[in-house]
């Protein structure tokens, strides 16, 4: 079962995730705390659920190694050592090609879904978060190495999931990226392939989303990358923004030591 | 030592083989019937290796690689020995496959070839079973062929890493209604377990209960409702699975997806 009222938080160094409303969560985010992700599942990746991402691709889906669009949704897994929480520090493992920051909204499941309709899809959703799925960039999409999408920190969520029942819309939020201080991603929900429903059902024929796990919407087209030393802060409509910072290997390996 | 984990009398119980039994943690013997069979562990990431065998390679027309081919799966794909796993009517390409199952037991952080081994818990078989027809060009091998609800067979035990006296040289054979298919050696791997431990490990960190599926052999035919599937691997058991049709799973309609666009 995953189950809240409000916005779910789970502050760095807590036992246990709070469910705070707006103006306690607020408070709790304000003396700069750092977070773990509020979710422990599986964490699916959509691809390609962009109509700017597809077109794109353009003609190159009908050649090789594409050979057709896609039909069904394009899916990845976000492993467990990839799952970080708001303020994380991340590693750029080569700075001279960065990271890309794909910034996506978090659907949440609620409760077992299993080949559930597109109109009953949203019965079976907790909630959204933010999701920033990390990446080492890549173009082709054919069969990408695990490296890319798989590092740990690689994949940032929060700083909380936002109940369902405060957010009216999935498929017409906004999402800002900003890098070092300045704007550099802007793009909405709206232009999504399927949308929030949709994509629940089309999953779901085929494999069971559990409470708990997450299924991101799908990063849009034209990702900002970040570098070492960068902040980036993602923010959807008015949710808390997630904070992510960029750091070299030798920096990072030198502050646990 | 080998141990399964059931589900019996309404509590999952710690499970060893005794003869032709299974003996509960609790000291009570059953037959292998009586009790239901779960994964032998609860996975943690499970990657999996594509291509991995020279020969199966070669059967798929694939060549040379330049990294392993791995790919990733998620826990709803899991179930265990003795279950059913459903083949949808409109398929007509769907296939077993049998692979040894690598069971880490250590946290494993840019983890060299030489110390690799020490990270392994333990073994178990899997039987990792894609849908052809589903095959699509984006993120291969996409998740409606690989990633399907009870597409991946584990167990029925876990052996600890100790009782296998050399991992290099174990036989995987696939029997179907008990006709032998499919047959291969890990001598032949492609990439062996260590420079897979070391690989993974140099960009992520593995945990214990992550699970690397190593890739099957030669020797892949298409399964039809009704048919049992038995793989086997030298001292790690004997892995049973039964093809369901949509009709003995229990599903009346199915209902087709459509990709329509939203509204906006």
């Amino acid at each position: 079962m995953f189950a809240l009222a409000d916005y779910l938080v789970h502050v760095e160094g807590e036992v246990l995730p709070r469910d705070l409303d707006a103006q306690a969560l607020s408070a709790a985010l304000a003396a700069g705390v750092a977070c773990w992700a509020p979710v422990t599942g599986a964490v699916y990746g959509t691809l390609l659920n962009d109509r700017a991402a597809l077109a794109a691709l353009g003609e190159a889906v009908h050649a090789a190694p594409y050979k057709a669009p896609p039909k069904a949704p394009v899916l990845y897994l976000k492993p467990r050592n990839t799952l970080a929480g708001h303020r994380a520090r991340v590693v750029v493992p080569d700075d001279s090609v960065g990271v890309e920051v794909g910034a996506s909204i978090g659907i949440v499941i609620g409760r077992t879904a299993t080949r559930v309709s597109a109109e009953r899809a949203l019965d079976f959703v907790a909630g959204y978060t933010i999701v920033a799925d990390l990446s080492v960039p890549h173009t082709v999409v054919y069969r990408p190495s695990v490296r890319f999408r798989a590092r740990d920190g690689f994949c940032v969520i929060g700083p909380a999931v936002a109940a369902r029942r405060h957010v009216a819309n999935p498929d017409n939020l906004a999402l800002e990226v900003r890098i070092a201080g300045k704007p550099a991603f802007l793009a909405s929900t709206d232009s999504c392939v399927r949308n929030a429903a949709r994509l629940i059902a089309d999953v779901t024929e085929f494999m069971t989303l559990s409470a708990g796990d997450v299924l991101t919407l799908g990063v849009p087209h034209g990702s900002p990358v970040a570098h070492v030393g960068d902040e980036a802060v993602i923010s959807v409509d008015g949710w808390a923004p997630l904070h992510i910072s960029f750091a070299g290997a030798a920096e990072q390996k030198g502050e646990r030591s | 030592m080998m141990r399964a984990r059931v589900a019996y009398a309404g509590a999952i119980h710690e499970a060893y083989p005794e003869g032709d039994f299974v003996r509960l943690a609790d000291g009570r013997v059953r037959q292998h019937g009586e009790v239901v069979w779960l994964a032998p562990i609860e996975v943690g990431t499970i990657f999996a290796l594509g291509l991995n065998y020279a020969e199966h390679a070669k059967e798929l027309q694939f060549s040379k690689q330049e990294e392993p081919l791995v790919f990733l799966k998620g826990p709803g794909t899991v179930i265990g020995h003795r279950g059913v796993t459903r083949r949808p009517a409109d398929v007509t390409f769907m296939h077993y496959e049998c692979e040894l199952a690598v069971v880490i037991g250590r946290t494993a952080n840019n983890v060299p070839r030489a110390a690799a081994m020490n990270y392994v818990a333990g073994y178990m078989i899997a039987n990792d079973y894609a849908i052809r027809d589903y095959l699509e060009n984006y993120y291969r091998p996409n998740l409606r062929v690989k990633n399907r609800d009870g597409g991946t067979v584990l167990g029925p035990w876990f052996v600890d890493a100790a009782d296998i006296r050399d991992v290099t040289s174990l036989e995987l054979r696939t029997y179907v209604n008990g006709t032998l298919q499919q047959r291969g050696n890990t001598r032949d791997l492609v990439t062996d377990i260590p420079a897979l431990i070391e690989y993974l490990s140099s960009f992520m960190t593995l945990a214990p209960g992550d699970v690397i599926l190593t890739g099957t052999p030669e020797g892949i035919v298409n399964v039809n409702a009704g048919d049992e599937v038995v793989c086997e691997i030298d001292g790690l058991g004997r892995l049973h699975n039964t093809i369901a049709s949509d009709a003995d799973f229990g599903l009346t309609a199915h209902t087709e997806s459509t990709g329509e666009c939203n509204a906006n």
